[in-house]
């Protein structure tokens, strides 16, 4: 059953892992030759530029998750209720991740144009600020499109995770007195720890390799505002024709990646018997 | 609940952590943009149409070029129902990224459209592209019709390597005439003039200079034009070739200007994350809520095609950048686009280049197609047009680039174009953040110390 997955991966992740990690030990510009040069690219590599754009990279995830989550167990909670209307809700809040990521941004871009766009043209100069233009403006507005984007997905997940608390838990902190706020602290939350955590894993490692929506909108901009490490890779190996510098780019996420997943792994598993579900 | 979470998931976490960076970067090699006519990406180089003779061709999209240039194909295939031409368009700045990919993964189409300069080197130092001398000395008739300036990006150590075509693209300081008079001052004579001028059109809420800055090579235009005026067409060369030149007392002058301009709000608001592919830049200019705008001849075109009646209404201004007081530059020098580069990719079968190269010889800057550039407002690079230029609605405009082309003592190739992929990347990538005032001219001198003449 797994070997169609498996194959899969081996073809679209591995052999293309491997190819990455040896181009990142040789000089090319993507037209000629490829030359190997041993550490010279991860020598490059380690510069300003790489420590700006990791800094921006966990500034951009950081808040990310700090926006979504709250935003998602909220709307996740609200949505598990089984009202008629809340389905309804659930339908429109659903609709951003339907929209491609591209369109999404170009239509922030217009949204935000600072002489043509929804604050000029309706005269509020609360919202005609330089949205895009100003580096830490920018972060924000990077931040909350995404947002706007994956908060339906989490919201998804945790209405699921919502909706498997067995209704006997609340029954009881009803009888023990628990009013709607306390229940929620006290049996929702608790009960959502490994959808916390699912959830979290996705936007964390998500948010490193984040590419689309930040490429259209800033292009990495103001300056190098937003030049996330995703970006810093494929600017530095398509626009610049450093391969073998991007390809060590390249490894540094997928290390990244791999030990953030890792870490948030052990923080859920480290005590695996306070799975709440036992005993139910 | 029997099935422990931990373990099953981390398998996915695993893969998911692996996959992206690695599904990123094979995206990212695929092109970030498709080619917006379907089918045609594997068509380039040796694949499917493989002896048919069908040759492919991948060009800009957007006005007014993309029709001139479809046109053009559309008369060869008309004339040649047997040895086609495909033709693939692309936006300005995906494009740049996408024809270096598939020339490296040797997807390349047959006619390469390019800039020539340093990206035309690339290709030349990797054998990509067809050695087109022999070529051009069997056909001197095809050779000795275009301006002799228009093949220099176009040789690499004493060889032609691609074919000049289009038009010659000076960049010219455009003024709307109607926000001059609203605000009731004349057209700049200097720089000086320029700097007076800022602080006036602020106070009527009217931005000096619209500038599509996240475009980045919109920005580079400024600091061209400042070297080249006060340090004239050899510090011009010089900051691109020679390590250290960007620190010469000029370079850095003009370095402290252009932030000194960006200071004084000459720029409109917002510039860093306006697009030239979007043409906004332009729109700032007809629509009035921007007075200046240094921007290529081609925009001569787009402005007569979007803004409505602001061009044939006597809206529109023009000229060369003004001297700077004391500059060293000669007032008449110019810097752009000497023309636009059509080469062959070595990796096409010989029925292909046969068609190419036909193509090159017959539809290539045609009379018909002339005469559409010149009805866009653009000047061929074709000797002898005058007559038709001035039987045209844009005369004025046309024989003001024709006579910048013909009599200026140097025409420089933009910097980003002529210096090599690496190096241009690194120049533009500077440049924002000068114009973002996050580094000093004096950093920017030491970070490009590390890049030019190495």
């Amino acid at each position: 059953m797994a070997l169609p997955a498996l194959i899969m991966f081996i073809g679209f992740g591995v052999i293309p892992l491997l190819g990455v990690l040896a181009l990142s030990f040789s000089s090319w510009d993507g037209i000629g030759a490829i030359h190997p040069a041993g550490l010279q690219s991860w020598r490059s590599v380690l510069n300003p530029g790489l420590l700006h754009a990791l800094k921006v990279t966990f500034l951009i995830t950081a808040l990310s998750w700090l926006f979504q989550t709250p935003m998602s167990i909220l709307l996740g909670t609200f949505l598990a209720g089984r009202q008629r209307y809340r389905g309804f809700l659930a339908v429109l809040y659903f609709i951003p991740l339907l929209l491609s990521s591209a369109a999404l941004a170009i239509t922030y871009k217009a949204l935000l144009d600072p002489n043509f766009g929804l604050g000029a043209g309706l005269g509020i100069p609360l919202l005609s600020q330089d949205w895009l233009g100003r580096g830490n403006l920018a972060i924000g507005v990077v931040v909350f499109v995404v947002s706007w984007q994956f908060i339906p997905f989490h919201s998804l997940i945790y209405q699921a995770g919502v909706r498997q608390i067995p209704v006997s838990l609340y029954e009881a902190a009803q009888i023990d007195g628990a009013g709607r706020i306390r229940q929620f602290f006290s049996v929702t939350l608790p009960q959502l720890k490994y959808t916390i955590l699912t959830s979290s894993t996705l936007i964390v490692v998500g948010s490193l390799t984040f590419f689309d929506i930040i490429f259209v909108l800033t292009a990495g901009g103001p300056a190098d505002a937003t030049r996330t490490l995703a970006l810093d890779m494929y600017i530095t190996g398509f626009q610049g024709n450093l391969m073998g510098q991007a390809s060590a780019i390249a490894m540094i996420l997928v290390l990244l990646g791999l030990v953030l997943a890792l870490l948030l792994q052990r923080l859920g598993g480290r005590d695996r018997s306070a799975s709440q579900l036992e005993g139910m | 609940m029997s099935v422990d979470p931990t373990t099953t998931t981390r398998r996915t976490f695993l893969k998911f952590a692996v996959g992206v960076p690695l599904t990123g970067a094979a995206l990212a090699a695929c092109g970030s943009s498709g080619p917006t006519q379907a089918g045609a990406g594997g068509g380039g180089g040796n694949a499917g149409s493989a002896g048919s003779g069908t040759a492919t061709y991948w060009f800009l999209s957007g006005p007014p070029g993309e029709a001139i240039r479809t046109a053009s194909v559309n008369r060869f295939n008309a004339a040649n129902p047997n040895t086609k031409i495909k033709a693939t368009t692309f936006q300005n700045d995906a494009y740049k990224t996408k024809i270096k990919t598939a020339i490296g993964a040797g997807q390349a189409p047959t006619i390469i459209w390019g800039w020539g300069g340093g990206g035309l080197k690339s290709y030349v130092a990797a054998n990509q592209v067809e050695d087109l001398t022999s070529w051009f000395a069997q056909n001197p008739d095809v050779k000795n019709r275009l301006f002799p300036a228009s093949f220099g990006a176009a040789t690499v150590d004493g060889k032609i390597y691609a074919m000049p075509a289009e038009t010659v693209q000076p960049i010219v300081l455009y003024y709307n005439k109607k926000v001059f008079d609203k605000v009731g001052v004349q057209p700049p004579k200097t720089y000086a003039d320029i700097l007076d001028l800022v602080p006036k059109f602020n106070a009527q809420n009217i931005a000096p200079f619209s500038l599509g800055g996240q475009s980045r090579w919109t920005n580079m235009m400024w600091l061209e034009f400042f070297l080249m005026r006060l340090g004239g067409s050899d510090l011009f060369n010089r900051v691109m070739t020679e390590k250290g030149a960007w620190a010469d007392p000029d370079s850095i002058k003009g370095l402290t200007m252009t932030q000194d301009l960006v200071k004084a709000n000459g720029f409109v608001k917002g510039f860093s994350s306006i697009t030239a592919d979007s043409n906004a830049d332009q729109a700032l200019l007809y629509t009035g809520k921007a007075a200046m705008m240094l921007h290529g001849s081609w925009s001569y075109g787009i402005q007569v095609a979007n803004g409505g009646q602001f061009v044939p209404s006597g809206g529109l201004g023009w000229m060369n950048f003004p001297p700077i007081d004391g500059g060293k530059g000669e007032p008449g020098d110019t810097v752009g686009n000497p023309g636009q580069y059509l080469s062959i990719s070595s990796k096409a079968t010989e029925g292909e280049k046969t068609t190419a190269k036909n193509f090159f010889k017959t539809q290539v800057l045609s009379d018909a197609e002339n005469k559409q550039w010149i009805d866009t407002g653009q000047v061929p690079i074709v000797k002898g047009t005058q007559a038709q230029l001035n039987a045209s609605k844009d005369k004025d405009f046309l024989n003001f680039v024709y006579g910048i082309a013909s009599n200026a003592k140097f025409f420089g190739q933009s910097w980003d174009q002529a210096a090599s992929p690496t190096a241009a990347e690194s120049l533009l990538d500077n440049i924002a953040k000068l114009f973002q005032l996050s580094i000093s001219p004096q950093q920017f001198a030491d970070n490009m110390s590390k890049v030019v003449g190495q």
